[in-house]
């Protein structure tokens, strides 16, 4: 091996190691659970939030796929967990599971569609197929209950814990150890050579083709994962709830996704976790005070977030953390 | 069956006015305006209240629904929009779906969730039997009207100076530029003019989707995207071909098979996408 390489490989295991903040950082969620417990509805749906907008980040942060129907995964988990639970299939992890890898399939016959052409023709691609599934989930009622929904029955996790209404905390917590799970995985994709390729990819794809590498079938792949944890996220909501019902595949849904990871910073998996805080935080807040005009607020605020550069002020705000945390954030 | 045919003419020719504004500001700087909507939903309040409020007749209101988002429209684009015109498409978006956000809101709080109605005048009402096919006096003035929009922009295209500029800025801007035409001061008039469009369509579909209320600017968003991916961003001709045929697939889609829905237009647009990425209308050869 030449140097080189033993260097970089050296540097990509000293940044696959969790530092103290890292684990501090889960630690402090688990601790959040059991301390407010009245506020466990509010965190689950930060939870889910977050792996919906860290599923957002790994084709648009990692990949550089911009997408505005990502939602279309999300309602896919979501109606595939909501369509098992009512044939039969009761237990939510068994569940999930399937939901997911269904969406993840969704994603891989769509990457090809989604990957052809310029950012704009993808835009509209992501879009429309987000709509068509949506429109899909309306017209076959027979299945998916129409503009009604549809309610699940589930047993408890293991058998022992049950989760929804009557079982708040569980759900955070099954929630919070979905997510767990699928962001240590993430970590470990964004950090593998395969994660480094897919950056080159977003910087600079014909310098990266020049490096021998290949960006479709990478670009597929990340897609398609993406689409996995998007439908594994539609899958928790669907459980933790016990309601699916159409606006699993709104346009708002993307819509917010995108904010939050633009809040929270892209390229950065605890981006959107941290951003899906900020933004239910804000929105739970605004909500209280102008129940109708919360929108508003949020509007502005993205406004002023790409006026004022929000690449300048990702830049400044790394600047202010230690040279460590940086490494290990990028 | 020709009574279905013509609602979806009448149908596209809306849109066709709706969303020509859209396809121009795609085609000259490559800017993705989903707040285009707001725009046409500031002409059909326009309208309504000074219908409803003023006792202002119909026709005459419908300068003012071209005038007023034309006017914020140049406001928006001189201090907001010129920010971003080298952005990347992400921040595009972001930004714009950020005025949609604050769009609906303003007018929610001003004037309530419930839909504005738009009561057309005794003459415009109606329909008539002309050859066995049943047609729609409103339906026929929203044809004859949208036609004369639509061949008086393509005159203007073709025939004046400031067309031809508009032509050369399309196809190459930079190039445009160097000919020593003014491409920001062009920028703004089409913006101006495309917002204004949208304004007058606003007004002239209230009655058709039956009233405007806060939600317009995102429930027609994705129609006014599909006639510009499928007219193509160039030309008044390809978006005019495009809105045609979401029209009519749209309205017959409805009717025939009411059980698919909405899902034929959104197949077509992403099919659309999928043949050819520039538009199905668009000339060949171009960017």
């Amino acid at each position: 091996m030449s140097g080189e390489a033993a260097r970089i490989s050296a540097h990509l295991t000293r940044r696959a190691r969790w530092g103290a903040g890292e684990i501090a950082f889960w630690i402090g969620l688990v601790a959040l659970i059991f301390v407010a417990p009245s506020r466990a509805l509010l965190i689950n749906e930060i939870l889910i939030a977050g792996l919906f907008a860290l599923s957002l980040d790994l084709i648009l942060g990692y990949a550089g796929i911009i997408s505005l129907g990502h939602a279309a995964f999300f309602g896919v988990g979501a109606y595939g967990a909501a369509i098992l639970a009512s044939h039969g299939i009761n237990d939510p992890i068994v569940g999930l599971v399937i939901a997911s890898l269904i969406a993840g399939l969704v994603g891989l016959a769509s990457a090809p569609l989604v990957l052809r052409g310029s950012d704009l023709t993808r835009l509209m691609v992501t879009l429309g197929i987000c709509l068509m599934l949506g429109e899909l989930a309306n017209k076959n009622s027979w299945a998916t209950g129409g503009a009604d929904g549809l309610s699940l029955e589930l047993t408890p996790i293991f058998h022992l814990f049950p989760i929804g209404f009557t079982g708040q905390r569980n759900a955070a917590l099954y929630s919070l150890a979905v997510l767990f799970l699928l962001f240590a995985l993430a970590r470990r994709i964004v950090q593998s050579p395969f994660g480094l390729s897919l950056r080159g990819l977003r910087e600079n794809r014909l310098r990266a083709g020049a490096l021998g590498i290949s960006a479709p079938r990478r670009l597929i792949a990340i897609y398609a994962l993406a689409a996995v944890y998007a439908g594994a996220a539609g899958a928790l909501v669907a459980q933790t709830t016990q309601i699916v019902s159409l606006d699993v595949f709104d346009f708002h849904r993307s819509a917010d996704a995108l904010l939050m990871l633009i809040i929270g910073g892209t390229g950065f998996l605890y981006g959107g976790i941290i951003g899906a805080a900020l933004f239910i935080a804000i929105k739970d807040g605004l909500s209280t005070a102008t129940p109708e005009y919360w929108e508003f607020w949020i509007g502005l605020l993205l406004v002023a977030l790409v006026l004022a550069g929000r690449e300048r002020i990702g830049a400044r705000i790394a600047g202010l953390l230690p040279r460590r945390a940086r490494g290990s954030a990028a | 069956m020709l009574t279905i045919l013509f609602d979806g003419i009448a149908y596209g020719m809306l849109l066709f006015v709706l969303a020509c504004g859209l396809s121009v500001t795609l085609g000259l700087m490559n800017f993705v305006n989903l707040a285009h909507g707001a725009f046409a939903m500031l002409g059909g309040y326009a309208t309504a209240l000074l219908m409803n409020r003023c006792g202002v007749p119909f026709l005459a209101t419908l300068p003012i629904a071209f005038a007023a988002p034309a006017i914020l429209g140049v406001a928006l684009e001189r201090t907001l929009y010129r920010r971003l015109y080298g952005a990347s498409p992400l921040d595009q978006v972001l930004f714009t779906i950020g005025l949609v956000f604050m769009a609906m809101p303003i007018a929610n709080y001003f004037l309530g969730d419930q839909p504005q109605q738009v009561h057309l005048p005794l003459f415009l009402q109606g329909r008539v039997e002309w050859g066995g096919v049943g047609i729609g006096i409103y339906r026929l003035f929203i044809i004859l009207v949208c036609g004369a929009i639509a061949a008086a922009l393509q005159m203007f295209l073709i025939g004046t100076r400031f067309g031809a500029q508009l032509r050369a800025a399309v196809d190459d801007a930079r190039v445009a530029s160097g000919l020593g035409i003014d491409v920001d001061r062009l920028f703004t008039i089409t913006f101006a003019i495309g917002c204004g469009l949208a304004g007058l369509g606003g007004a002239l579909a209230a009655d058709v989707v039956g009233g405007i209320d806060p939600t317009f600017p995102v429930k027609f968003m994705v129609s006014f995207l599909i006639v510009v991916t499928v007219g193509g961003s160039n030309g008044v001709l390809g978006a005019l071909l495009g809105a045609l045929l979401l029209g009519v697939l749209d309205v017959a889609g409805k009717y025939y098979v009411p059980s698919i829905g909405a899902f034929i237009i959104y197949a077509v647009m992403v099919a659309a996408l999928l043949i050819r990425p520039q538009g199905l209308f668009a000339r060949s050869g171009g960017r």
